[in-house]
């Protein structure tokens, strides 16, 4: 080992890892593709996009009441100028509605509706009507509450908690499975005992426990979906390390007298990020589901914090008379799940050890 | 008339990094009740020109380009699905090189090897689990009656290999082909395993195409041997001449590298380079980078396959030529 | 004094049946009373079919599994014993180089990160020290050191041997056990890879003990040979004696199995063949394990359990069909 030393490597080529490999493999399946580009998109405009609109969520504007998407807005300005006059917004379809119309005969409904419509300010009665430019692109639910806006920010509170809790769960699944999966034995036995336990509480009946102790919130959806979700996790962690524990390169690193900890981070752990990544995409349209039903069953997120899920029950309720209300949350609750799902069969294809040039 | 004439063929996988030529102008012949051996290290193409022959490439991205193999009249390259169904397991049968794999885990010893019989034979059941004992007991497994019904995790590997030539020459086929049958086992158990082999076939007749890498197998077993490099054929001998009277620098240096015939101690003869590239052939002669012999023509021209002396043929341009002796 | 000394070493796998926990029904008894002793500098080819516990006994040795008794001293020191941190750091004797090239290399680490981190193991080096270490322990190998950044999967089956065998020469051991090192590779590479192996133990004064089935190899490089069969050593003795005049049954079995690529000696020899399968060890035939399958056993085989003695001298076997003073 003492030769004299040769001139450093010219150039030292760089070789091409597995994650690479994998990368390329995945940029060519134009479904995953789709699926990660569209899921970022999603993400950043949920993120970002309610910095560009005139719109918060909690605004209501009672008087609106549900307007449809895009639906002509009317502002009704009280005649009597007050030091803060109330201005109030009509939907076209609630013109018909006021009060001012009733003492009007149907042509004189008709007229004057004309009038309003072609964007002239009208006096009728107490009030002036006038066409406005507020525009509402995804419509307004029952109390006037801009729908894109709340879909945007129930975004930011679906994705996160998605995002959130799987990231949760990697961190104690994993942990867990590989030191499960590595000392083996007793401690392996007991371990997964637990789990197996774990795994038999009904989920439901564990949530409605735990809201005996603690008050509905967003971090109860944390603890009982963190909950949940590493079981799984900790499982197929376990039985990937326990199936490359017994692989030379394994035996190689223990012949070197490499510490435990060295050989799980950085022998096993590594080589079992493949699964884990698959299953974590898979995991988070899960969670997402997950907190929809709970915050369907309104033991989730609470008011005025909005989810997809709240605003998919909100929604469902009015289906009848407001579909949109119901259409654009569901909408883009499943494209975000199609693409995460799209992204996770495309991983798993591009991680498979079998497609790799071996 | 031989049992089986391939001529020129030549098989090509199209994948997307690029054409793999696995094989090209292959053509060897087969009497009724020769054995002949296939030898060749991986990539070489052995196996694919096998596989081609019995339709079990897949396609794509695999494609037969050219070529023709005379079966009985029937070319097998290019015959109907039902015709060469009617041929695959009955009259030309194959064994395969790994038997942990090569049998169903899920089904029974039993029914897999009455399949055969059921497929090709009008027989009833009953009888073909008959013919299936007696064919185990042909093959040398004992207490074949109860073992029947095993499954093939329960049987050893040079068990189950027996269990795949009894299930291979059950229709009693005109053509065995066994690629590299014994290379997964012992080698006491690979001396049996072979040595059954050849018993079988004196009995029934068979012929027999015998893939494998290892020159000395070919040595016990062979009549008439091909050598293959970069998917083509460079030496064709009878197995004895071969031996002798290597006609190609390649097969020469296969001889040479068996360690059993070097001094003790002293560096073994490599063949120095790596196999070549079935993406990236080299005009000329595809042996030529790796080649103690080689001069400008061997890189320039492709050499062509000629026959020197009777069955003896090489695609060496020097041998050719008369400029180059080996032995 | 000799290098290795291992002292009726076994190793038994504990058969557990039972829902949780169960009871021990049985052992596989994969090493069964294995003795050695191993000079410095020697090479010692270790031969034997499949289940006969040679893979076993190297990892024995090599501590990745726990002797069920017996001895190993390494230059006199028994390894018995010791705590968890003394073992991790005599670890560093003895190291191993596997069957499968695949397997044997971590595959999300550059050739520099897998010998680096063995190199490390003995020497604290880093930055242009550490980088030149490791480019002079792939040329020792035979491979460019413009290759450290690749991965194992950019290699092909002889490089990644070639990046083993570096990783297994980076901590400087004194033992280094080949498990079957070329079995896996193409035939035209099997040969460079024991030419190197050669070379660095003339060069380096390596002791090694090289596993294989195949006895041509083994009888090439080695200076003695050792067969095993279900666990115990059946034969040892110098390499060409061992081969050239078997004296245990089975060795001259094997022996007579291996082909001879020449036609004329193939077809005219007699050739041995044995009856049925390697036993099973689980339940190993009473008295000499070999002996349902021996051409040569008597009604005493079954009874007696053949001791390893010395036949002649420097050549020991273990039957009892040997008489004890035989021409060497």
């Amino acid at each position: 080992m003492t030769a004299p030393p040769l001139p450093p490597p010219l150039h030292a080529e760089h070789g091409t890892s597995l994650w690479r490999d994998a990368w390329h493999r995945l940029s060519r399946n134009r479904l995953a593709v789709f699926g990660l580009v569209m899921f970022l998109t999603i993400a950043l405009l949920c993120l970002f996009g309610p910095l560009f609109l005139p719109f918060k969520p909690a605004d209501q504007a009672v008087t609106l009441k549900a307007s449809a998407p895009l639906e002509k807005i009317y502002t009704r300005t009280p005649l009597r100028k007050t030091s803060q006059p109330r201005i109030d917004f009509i939907a076209e379809g609630k013109l018909i509605d006021e009060n001012v119309f009733l003492n009007l005969t149907p042509d004189q409904r008709q007229q004057t509706l004309t009038q309003i419509k072609s964007g002239e300010a009208i006096k009728l009665g107490r009030f002036t009507y006038q066409l406005s430019d507020r525009r509402h692109w995804l419509g307004t639910d029952a109390l006037g509450r801009d729908l894109l806006v709340r879909i945007l920010h129930g975004g930011r509170i679906s994705i996160g908690v998605g995002l959130a809790a799987t990231v949760v769960s990697i961190l104690i699944g994993v942990l867990y499975g590989a030191i499960s999966g590595y000392f083996g034995g007793k401690l392996d036995i007991v371990l997964m005992r637990i789990v197996d336990i774990l795994y038999t509480i009904p989920f439901t009946i564990f949530v409605i426990l735990l809201m005996v102790f603690l008050p509905p919130s967003i971090f109860l959806l944390f603890i009982a979906i963190g909950a949940v979700e590493w079981l799984t996790m900790a499982r197929i962690v376990r039985g990937e390390i326990v199936a490359l524990k017994h692989r030379e390169f394994i035996e190689a690193a223990v012949s070197l007298g490499l510490s435990r900890f060295r050989i799980i981070f950085k022998h096993l752990i590594p080589n079992v990020l493949g699964s884990v990544i698959v299953y974590s995409t898979l995991t988070v349209p899960q969670v997402m589901l997950l907190e929809a039903v709970l915050s369907f069953l309104g033991l989730g997120v609470q008011p005025p914090m909005s989810s997809w899920g709240v605003l998919i029950d909100d929604g469902a309720k009015t289906l009848e008379t407001s579909p949109w209300l119901l259409f654009f949350p569901a909408g883009i609750f499943s494209l975000t799940l199609f693409c995460l799902n799209f992204l996770g069969d495309g991983l798993r294809d591009a991680l498979d050890p079998r497609a790799s040039k071996d | 008339m031989p049992l089986l004439d391939v001529q020129n063929l030549t098989t090509s996988f199209h994948t997307r990094a690029g054409v793999v030529r696995a094989v090209q102008d292959v053509g060897f012949s087969l009497e009724a009740g020769q054995t002949i051996g296939i030898v060749g290290e991986s990539g070489s193409g052995k196996s694919v020109a096998c596989y081609s022959l019995l339709g079990l490439i897949p396609t794509p991205p695999g494609r037969i380009e050219a070529g023709t193999a005379l079966f009985d009249g029937i070319d097998l390259l290019h015959a109907p699905l039902h015709t060469l169904n009617r041929i695959r397991g009955k009259r030309i049968s194959m064994i395969f090189q790994d038997p942990m794999t090569s049998l169903n885990p899920y089904l029974r010893v039993s029914e897999q090897i009455i399949e055969p019989l059921l497929i090709h034979e009008k027989i009833s059941r009953s009888a073909a689990l008959l013919r299936a004992l007696t064919a185990l007991e042909e093959v040398g497994i004992q207490d074949a009656a109860r073992r029947i019904h095993f499954y093939p995790h329960e049987f050893s590997g040079g068990m189950r290999q027996r269990v795949m030539i009894a299930m291979a020459l059950i229709t009693r086929p005109e053509i065995l082909i066994a690629d590299e049958p014994t290379t997964a086992l012992d080698v006491t158990v690979q001396a049996q395993i072979l040595e059954l082999i050849r018993s079988r076939q004196r009995e029934l007749g068979t012929a027999v195409i015998f893939i494998t890498h290892d020159l000395g197998v070919v040595a016990s077993f062979c009549d008439h041997v091909h050598v293959m490099y970069g998917g083509r054929i460079v030496e064709s001998a009878p197995t004895t001449e071969l031996f002798r009277n290597p006609l190609h620098p390649y097969a020469a240096a296969l001889q040479r590298s068996i360690p059993a015939l070097q001094e003790k101690n002293t560096e073994l003869y490599t063949i120095p380079g790596l196999p070549p590239d079935p993406m990236h052939l080299p005009d000329g002669c595809a042996f030529a980078p790796r080649c103690d012999h080689v001069r400008d023509l061997c890189r320039a021209r492709h050499p062509e396959l000629v026959t020197l002396q009777p069955a003896h043929a090489t695609r060496c341009l020097r041998v050719q030529n008369g400029d180059l002796t080996l032995s | 004094m000799p290098l290795l000394e291992i002292e009726n070493l076994a190793t038994w796998f504990p058969l557990r049946s039972g829902i949780l926990l169960g009871r021990t029904v049985g052992h596989v008894k994969a090493v069964d009373g294995v003795s050695l002793t191993l000079a410095r500098g020697e090479i010692l080819g270790l031969v034997g079919e499949s289940g006969c516990g040679k893979s076993t006994l190297a990892r024995t040795i090599l501590r990745l599994l726990d002797a069920t008794s017996g001895q190993i001293r390494l230059e006199g020191r028994d390894l018995a014993g010791v705590s968890r941190r003394e073992l991790r750091r005599q670890r560093l004797d003895f190291q191993m180089i596997f069957q499968d090239p695949h397997a044997s290399l971590n595959p999300r680490m550059t050739v520099f990160d897998t010998l680096s981190e063995a190199i490390r193991t003995r020497h604290r080096v880093s930055g242009d020290a550490l980088d030149q270490r490791v480019a002079n322990l792939m040329t020792t190998v035979g491979l460019s050191p413009n290759l450290m950044r690749k991965y194992p999967h950019e290699f092909s089956g002889g490089q990644r041997q070639r990046i083993a065998i570096a990783r297994a020469l980076a901590p400087e051991p004194k033992l280094i056990i080949a498990d079957e090192p070329v079995s896996a590779l193409d035939v035209s590479i099997q040969s460079q890879i024991i030419n190197l192996l050669l070379k660095l133990s003339r060069e380096m004064g390596l002791t090694l003990i090289f596993i294989s089935h195949d006895l041509s190899v083994v009888k090439h490089i080695s200076d003695r040979i050792a067969v095993m069969y279900l666990g115990k050593i059946v034969e040892l003795g110098p390499a060409v004696a061992v081969v050239e005049h078997p004296l245990h049954p089975y060795t001259q079995a094997l022996v007579s199995a291996i082909p001879i690529p020449d036609p004329v000696r193939e077809k005219n020899r007699q050739r041995i063949l044995l009856l049925g399968d390697p036993p099973s060890p689980i339940h190993p035939p009473a008295g000499c394990a070999f002996h349902p399958r021996c051409p040569q056993a008597i009604a005493a085989c079954a009874a007696t359990l053949p001791p390893l003695e010395e036949k002649s001298p420097g050549r020991s076997a273990a039957c009892i069909r040997l008489e004890q003073t035989l021409p060497p």
